[in-house]
């Protein structure tokens, strides 16, 4: 049995999916921003398998800055969440609506 | 000098800033005055100069025009301020910077110690500038400048004591009467003026009226323009139906009455008339409805000055009736005679409400002549003067009065009829009569004053202003003596004017020619009859008071009648204005304003708020809520993406 690429699109729709699940209906922040990870990561995937599937390094390279933008973003988010708990004592999402007008 | 005129608009215009402005600060009251007066002063030197420059040149070369610069300039109309100066604008300047300097001089000492003294005489200046606007502009724009201008100043003048009370009300309900009668006749102006211009394409007064005296326009366009005209002029001049605002703008101060009633406000309406000429001799049955409206007013004018016990109401009384006079002229096309009219009316009106201001002033703001009596004893300047302004009015010869009176008398019997003469012979007696009861009941006769009254003559600057009007008053009629006592040379004033008149004078039907024993028949029956009426007045009011007293008890209907002149006011209240109140109260404030006005408005307010409450639901700031959102609108764009495919 050949792996095509459908079997990658496939895994990497899926974990999207649960990821997008994840984000709407999980309320601690840290798993939302696991769920995130995980999208990011689908779409890695999907680039991955392009650039195998087209031959092209451009897929990879692009793997290479969503990894770093999304280190530097879980840094960043890290911090916030840190923040906020200081504040709030809490994590929870739902909690927290201070956007909120 | 003709060319220095527009100096006689704008040094007005400079004491009104200087005054206004600085005059808090300035205090003095001497510098104020002197501010005030002086500008005026120079205005007439320079108008005076003009007048004499004119009159060196030949006939064809006496109009010219003074261009400061052009105001508007839209589509086809061409608005300059410029300015004309000719025969009818130099009688005019020369009568409102004369007469108004006198008044201006005559103020410093009426208005001593008053706490507005300053703004009195920056306001006065202010009437001054718009006049001049008005009877020196070129063209109708301008002239209306100056028509809203005095429209204005009598509004700020009449209410100049806006703190005082005024018999019913205050003195600002009657400036706002004053102002708001006013907007009515300057309505039918604007109309006229629209009309003209739709008619000739121009509100250039030269170009409007070259075109008036060739143009082949239907007569009823002339009917309409003139109309109109006419009742701008009834409002400004005060006659019927719209001169109930001048007895009640006895509210300001009296050099106030005696500016607006003899050289500037109430002539506004005679003058356009007379500027207008061409245009009233092309509509001949408005000329007659002129002509009856100036009698009329003329006639019950005087009924109603008969009775008036207030010294100004009667002065305003005669000063209706005279505007009615002058209107009476130029319905019969006496054009010349009603500006001659102006000019004398300007004289002894100005002295009589000058003469009044002087009584007034000694007897502490006591206007009632029921409670004068005798004051010839205290002031004699202001009671010889007094009697020569009554005499001239009365038509008395051969003081000025007689002269510009009996030419109007002799033209409507000449161009009219015998009823419009009759009719003014009448109220001309009825004028020499309640002139002469004001004057015995004021200075001759008991004392009828208490004795806290300590009546004075009114110092130097108020009686020399009272002497220089009293020789006016005098000598004024010689420049227009009627053709039939001076021979070949005509009527002087007549000739001068007769230039500014000639296309008018062309187009109306003269009557054929009336002998000259004629014109001196109606003339001696005019002066027995004031002579008369003057002997009844003395008789009554002298020797027997109770035949007064007694004829008002008999006749008690009619004295009431004409006591509450004609009810006329009352009627205004009832038809008028009360229905207008009343609507407003309860249509236009209940209905229109607080339902649909107010309603519209909170009704966006309170729909703006419905929705936003919806919306606001939505935004609940749960973070996952807006992903959501954004989730479902990613998926529905691809799948409209997709469909579209």
């Amino acid at each position: 049995m050949t792996i095509t690429i459908e079997y990658y699109l496939v895994l990497s729709a899926f974990m999207f999916l649960v990821g997008v699940a994840g984000v709407l209906t999980r309320r601690n922040a840290i798993v939302v921003f696991m769920c995130i990870e995980l999208m990011l990561n689908s779409a890695n995937l999907t680039m991955i398998a392009f650039a195998s599937f087209l031959g092209s390094s451009v897929g990879q390279l692009f793997v290479f800055f969503v990894m770093t933008v999304a280190a530097a973003e879980a840094a960043v988010g890290l911090a916030i969440i840190i923040a906020i708990f200081r504040n709030k004592l809490t994590v929870n999402i739902d909690e927290i609506n201070i956007l909120k007008w | 000098m003709r060319e220095l005129i527009y100096l006689t608009i704008i040094l007005p215009l400079a004491g009104f800033l200087i005054n206004g402005i600085f005059g808090s600060r300035i205090k003095n009251e001497k510098v104020i005055g002197i501010i005030g007066s002086g500008v005026i002063g120079i205005s007439f030197l320079i108008a005076l100069g003009a007048f004499f420059e004119t009159l060196s040149l030949p006939a064809e070369q006496r109009q010219i025009i003074v261009t400061l610069f052009n105001w508007l300039n839209v589509g086809g109309l061409n608005v300059s301020f410029a300015y004309q100066v000719d025969q009818l604008s130099l009688v005019m300047a020369l009568i409102v910077t004369g007469v108004g300097f006198v008044i201006h001089v005559y103020s410093i000492g009426y208005m001593h110690g008053d706490k507005g003294f300053w703004r009195f005489f920056a306001y006065l200046n202010l009437f001054i500038f718009a006049m001049m606007n008005l009877i020196l502009a070129d063209n109708f724009v301008l002239l209306f400048l100056g028509w809203e201008g005095v429209g204005l100043c009598s509004y700020l003048l009449i209410g100049f004591w806006y703190d005082r009370k005024f018999e019913k009300s205050t003195t600002s309900d009657a400036a706002k009467k004053a102002f708001i009668v006013n907007r009515i006749g300057d309505f039918g102006f604007l109309l006229g003026m629209f009309l003209i211009f739709l008619t000739f394409g121009s509100l250039n007064f030269n170009e409007v009226f070259s075109k008036a005296s060739t143009f082949s326009v239907p007569a009823s366009v002339y009917g309409f323009i003139t109309l109109f005209l006419f009742i701008g002029a009834t409002g400004k001049s005060a006659q019927i139906p719209l001169y109930v605002w001048l007895p009640d703008a006895m509210a300001g101060p009296t050099p106030v009455s005696a500016l607006i009633h003899a050289a500037t406000m109430v002539t506004a309406g005679v003058y356009m008339v007379a500027r207008c000429s061409v245009l009233f001799a092309s509509a001949p049955q408005i000329m007659i409805v002129v002509a009856i409206i100036g009698l009329m007013t003329a006639f019950f004018a005087a009924t109603i000055g008969i009775v008036q016990n207030d010294i100004k109401k009667v002065l305003a009384y005669s000063t209706i009736s005279q505007l009615g006079y002058m209107f009476l002229a130029m319905g019969v096309g006496a054009f010349s005679a009603g500006i001659f009219h102006v000019m004398t009316h300007a004289f002894f009106k100005a002295l009589l409400f000058l003469g009044a201001g002087s009584v007034i002033h000694a007897m502490h703001e006591e206007q009632d002549i029921q409670r004068y009596g005798g004051l010839k004893k205290y002031m004699p300047h202001t009671a010889i003067t007094f009697l020569i302004a009554a005499l001239a009015i009365s038509g008395i010869p051969p003081l000025s009065g007689f002269f510009s009176k009996d030419e109007i008398l002799w033209y409507s019997f000449a161009n009219g009829s015998f009823i419009l003469w009759l009719v003014g012979v009448i109220t001309a007696l009825m004028t020499a009569f309640y002139m002469f009861r004001l004057y015995f009941l004021t200075f001759e006769g008991k004392e009828r004053f208490g004795h806290d009254k300590h009546p004075h003559e009114s110092p130097k600057v108020m009686t020399i202003p009272l002497n220089i009007l009293a020789i006016l008053s005098v000598i004024g009629g010689f420049i227009g003596i009627p053709e039939v006592f001076s021979g070949e040379h005509g009527n002087q004033f007549h000739n001068w004017l007769a230039p500014i008149f000639k296309d008018a004078d062309r187009k109306l039907l003269h009557f054929g020619l009336h002998s000259h024993f004629e014109e001196i028949l109606l003339m001696v029956i005019s002066v027995i009859g004031a002579a008369a009426s003057i002997l009844l007045a003395r008789y009554i009011y002298l020797k027997k008071p109770e035949i007064a007293s007694r004829t008002a008890t008999r006749f008690k209907g009619f004295y009431n009648l004409l006591w509450n002149k004609y009810y006329v006011d009352e009627i205004y209240d009832a038809v008028i204005v009360n229905p207008i109140v009343t609507v407003s109260r309860n249509v236009l404030w209940k209905i229109a304003d607080n339902k649909i006005i107010d309603g519209t408005v909170n009704g966006v307010a309170k729909l703006v708020d419905l929705l936003s409450s919806i919306i606001r639901k939505v935004q609940t700031g749960v973070a996952q809520l807006y992903a959501l959102v954004m989730v479902l609108g990613i998926a529905a764009a691809l799948l409209w993406i997709i469909l579209s495919f």
